[in-house]
């Protein structure tokens, strides 16, 4: 049995690694238990060929916030060093591209080659989506309220005022426009704003990535703006690549947490969540060795740590037919690449290269998902991470990290092997109809769909966010309407990962509100004592 | 006319129904779970009087009943239930409630538990969706099994007798709430002691190609000890007098319940001693049930009352006061009792209503010569458990 910590946390992922942080930085005595050997969860970089290193799932940090980079010192720990911008580069099938960039001119000027009206539109519409959804993004650092308004505390509600109010400085026009849009599909939202397929086909992109959504699908320009949070003040204002891959920035969250002083375990699973007395005692690791604490605050996804962390018998039926439920149905799957070059151009201009030619492409892409199958023809971004850190490839060469869409976990006929060969084929042959021969130069790949993010980063249904960011499965409803406070049915249980508030991407946000909340309550506890 | 109702013969038939018909002496059928069952075979107030002075015989094959085993039924069964099922041994059975994440009640029934990982629960409504939602994570079979067995209820001071001689070995030292299985003439037999009347009394559970048997041998028997078949009617009578409550007339299942509000705690239902807060195991609406009990939000308790007079006081409203200023509750189930000689019902009470000794009033609407008249009377909070006789245990 191992010595009493105040706090055991859950998987040493971003957020349980923030978490952590808070709470070591509080006083607390903090052990975070996770299964890997290194740190960071999704926020990892490992070689997948000889010399060939690369962002294993998460590739691109953009929004990790302002005021958890602050709080935790991590411009200190090198977060800016070798921390490179990307714009993004649509890829047209004629060989063209239109190049988007945060120099507004520039972009423009590439919009209108392909459309002159949407490359004098695109600025205006894109910094109007940002500012909507920045109203939105100021409860992304607050705990969410409970909708039964009475039991909700002083600070909740004027938080709530807060937002109301951010809300109402939108302005009429832009207030009336974000109820219009909110609950839209992103198809009808491009058709308003834009008139060439091209664009609409990176706006219908943007807005169904890492969601089980087609451009038609409602909830996509809620996705959309989830994303585009990130560029606005609750995010870092552009897509980043950080020198090292994402694995650096797990690293550095480690460096804060432990230098705040938590102890964390690495290749140390925890087999399941220590209940005594219908309350919350610790974990037990795989091994049997038991982890007591005063808390236990779990970073994994919902469904792995209500249903197979907590044993059964410990909740209540309905709230976990609710956790059941979730939607949690992972399609995106990662091509990792390593190139014995680049195509002619690339080299030049952004480091991350979306291909989705218009709205019927993704749509299709996602029909085929929709019945269960790996996408005919895919929407691909793909991110040329040597050209950000040459040292993640041998000299000369190069590494892309795709991502593929769609894959989806939830596969009505094909089988897991199937699926991956299915993956790499057709990732590749999109790829060499836009860039002829770069099939030939691939000298080693590596393909993980959602099952292998499942089994090997322990994401349930392979779903990066820890369940997908819709309406119904946000704010006050995630991970379910109840609990949304962070706490968990069983006292001393916590959730402090991407399936509780704000959701998913790197941000830090949720492992930050449960940090939070986790010590108001110490603090009532400790004052009632 | 608008419209044409083609109706089909859909009702099923007991495997009693044979017998029982033959002695329907009027028109006292009514559906119950899809199957023919009595309401009265002759007058319901015989019948009642054979409960209590004799031995009365029910058809209880329409209860619903699951068979729940396998490797983790025992530990199923505790999250399941609010009562402590580590405390009940094997060939016992016990009552109990079950309930939604809330704490509010889906049902309470009977639960037998045959061995270790061996139980059935016995209901009056449908839950395998429930059970099977409940069951998630857990490795227990659970299958319905309401048609593979058929049972009559003896209940009444005779009883025992005729069961001695229908040769039942041990029948004597067969305790309350405990079960015994064995063959007679070649034919499997299991006897639970308990029932709905709250009197002396058995529960028998045979095959359905033995049913026929059962029921000739009990009446060949139980002639000398005043056996009679009895219905519905008479069967409500008693099971107010024992103070048993019955699903959709004194609650309504959480399941069922139209407005959230509508659905009651066990606490409030009057059940609240088979909570068991303390027991080792979780149960679904553990935490919400011990916050009920511990911050006092129970609403109203459905507790009993004795009422001047003799006017029947189903759904009345009580009073605090004569004038009806301050209205306190409802009646659900009410019934004038012969052998007590008194005017009795459930009302739901406030908390602090609800403790044996308060008098409060009672408006009872009632019809007389072709109008409906009002009486303001006195009742008194009482203990349900208005009839509770030793031989019920002895």
């Amino acid at each position: 049995m191992s010595a009493g910590y105040d706090a055991a946390i859950i998987g040493a992922g971003h957020n349980g690694l923030v978490t952590a942080a808070y709470l070591a930085k509080a006083g607390l005595k903090v052990v975070v238990l996770e299964a890997n050997d290194r740190p960071g969860g999704a926020a990892a970089t490992r070689e997948f060929a000889p010399g060939f290193r690369v962002s294993a799932v998460a590739h691109l940090l953009h929004a990790l916030h302002p005021r958890i980079t602050r709080d935790l010192g991590l411009k200190r720990l090198g977060l800016s060093k070798g921390l490179k911008a990307t714009g993004t580069a649509a890829l047209l099938p004629d060989g063209g591209r239109i190049e988007i960039s945060r120099d507004s001119a520039a972009t423009s000027a590439s919009i209108g080659r392909v459309s002159p009206a949407d490359g004098a539109a695109y600025a205006g519409a894109i910094a109007r989506l940002v500012r909507l959804s920045g109203a939105l993004g100021g409860c992304m650092l607050r705990t969410p309220p409970s909708p039964a308004m009475a039991s909700n505390d002083l600070r909740t509600k004027i938080d709530l005022g807060l937002f109301a109010l951010s809300l109402r400085r939108l302005g009429r026009k832009d207030l009336l426009e974000l109820t219009r849009i909110l609950t839209m599909n992103v198809a009808d939202l491009a058709g308003d704003l834009f008139e060439s397929d091209s664009v609409k086909g990176l706006l219908a992109f943007e807005a169904t990535l890492g969601a089980y959504l087609g451009p038609r699908s409602p909830n996509t320009v809620f996705n959309l703006l989830y994303r585009l949070s990130s560029f606005g003040p609750q995010g870092m204002g552009a897509f980043h690549l950080p020198a090292g891959g994402m694995g650096a920035v797990g690293d550095m969250l480690a460096k804060a947490a432990g230098n705040a002083g938590a102890v964390i375990r690495l290749e140390a699973p925890v087999e399941h969540i220590l209940v005594e007395k219908d309350v919350a005692a610790g974990v037990v690791l795989a091994g049997g060795e038991e982890v007591r604490a005063g808390l236990v605050a779990s970073s994994a996804d919902p469904q792995a740590t209500l249903l197979k962390l907590v044993a059964p018998g410990q909740l209540d039926v309905q709230f976990l037919k609710r956790i059941r439920h979730l939607r949690m149905n992972g399609c995106v799957a990662k091509i990792h690449l390593a190139l014995d070059g680049l195509p002619d151009g690339w080299a030049d201009g952004a480091r991350r290269l979306v291909f989705a030619p218009g709205i019927d492409h993704v749509e299709r892409a996602f029909d085929c998902a929709k019945y269960g199958r790996v996408s005919d023809s895919p929407a691909l971004e793909v991110v040329l991470q040597s050209l950000a850190d040459p040292s993640l490839a041998p000299a000369g060469k190069h590494v892309a990290s795709i991502l593929f869409q769609y894959a989806p976990y939830k596969l009505r006929t094909t089988s897991p092997d199937d699926a991956r060969q299915q993956v790499l084929e057709r990732g590749l042959d999109t790829l060499d109809a836009l860039a002829p021969g770069i099939k030939g130069r691939v000298l080693a790949s590596e393909v993980l769909i959602p099952h292998d993010l499942e089994s090997q980063f322990g994401l349930s249904g392979g779903q990066w966010h820890h369940g997908e960011v819709t309406l119904d499965q946000m704010f006050f409803l995630r991970p379910a309407g109840g609990f949304q406070r962070y706490r968990m049915p069983i006292p001393g249980l916590w959730l402090c990962g991407a399936g509780a508030h704000p959701g998913g991407n790197v941000s830090g946000a949720a492992g930050a509100n449960a940090a939070r909340e986790i010590l108001r309550d110490v603090k009532r506890r400790r004052a009632a004592r | 006319m608008t419209h044409v109702q083609h109706l089909k013969p859909f009702l099923r038939k007991t495997p009693f129904h044979g017998p029982m018909e033959a002695l329907m002496h009027g028109n006292g059928w009514i559906r119950w779970m899809g199957y023919y069952a009595p309401a009265f075979f002759d007058s319901e107030q015989s019948e009642y009087f054979a409960v209590r002075t004799g031995a009365s015989v029910y058809d209880v094959s329409p209860l619903i009943k699951y068979s729940i085993r396998g490797r983790d039924a025992a530990r199923f069964m505790d999250y399941l239930v609010t009562r402590d099922m580590t405390k009940v041994k094997p060939m016992q059975v016990v009552y109990t409630a079950w309930c939604d994440d809330d704490g509010r009640m889906i049902e309470e029934g009977t639960v037998f538990r045959l061995a270790e990982n061996d139980f059935i629960l016995n209901a009056a409504l449908h839950q395998l969706h429930w059970l099977e939602e409940a069951a998630y994570g857990f490795d227990v079979a659970i299958e319905e099994i309401s048609e593979q067995i058929c049972g009559l209820s003896l209940q009444g001071p005779t009883a025992r007798e005729i069961l001695k001689l229908l040769g039942v070995a041990g029948i004597e030292k067969l305790a309350h709430f405990s079960i015994l299985e064995m063959a007679i003439d070649g034919r499997w037999l299991r006897i639970d002691r308990a029932g709905y009347t709250g009197d002396l009394g058995y529960e028998l559970w045979v095959k359905p190609k033995d049913a026929v048997w059962l029921w000739e041998t009990l009446f060949r028997l139980g002639d000398p000890h005043k056996i009679a078949p009895i219905g519905s009617l008479a069967l409500d009578m008693t099971r107010i007098e024992a103070g048993f409550i019955l699903v959709d007339a004194d609650y309504i299942g959480a399941m069922h319940a139209i407005r959230p509000t509508q659905r009651i705690s066990p606490y409030e239902a009057g059940i609240g001693w088979a909570v068991n807060l303390k027991k080792e195991a979780y149960f679904t609406g553990k935490r919400a049930l011990a916050r009920e009990k511990s911050e006092g939000l129970s609403r109203h308790i459905l507790t009993g009352i004795e009422i001047e007079g003799r006017k029947p006081a189903a759904g009345s409203f009580l009073y605090a006061d004569k004038a009806g200023k301050q209205e306190l509750g409802l009646t659900t189930s009410a019934v004038w009792s012969p052998v007590m000689k008194k005017n009795i019902a459930f009302a739901r009470l406030p908390p602090r209503y609800a403790t044996p000794g308060q008098q409060l009033w009672i408006e009872i609407w009632y019809p007389k010569e072709q109008k409906i008249e009002r009486s303001m009377v006195r009742c008194w909070t009482r203990n349900r458990m208005f009839f509770d006789p030793p031989r019920k245990k002895q």
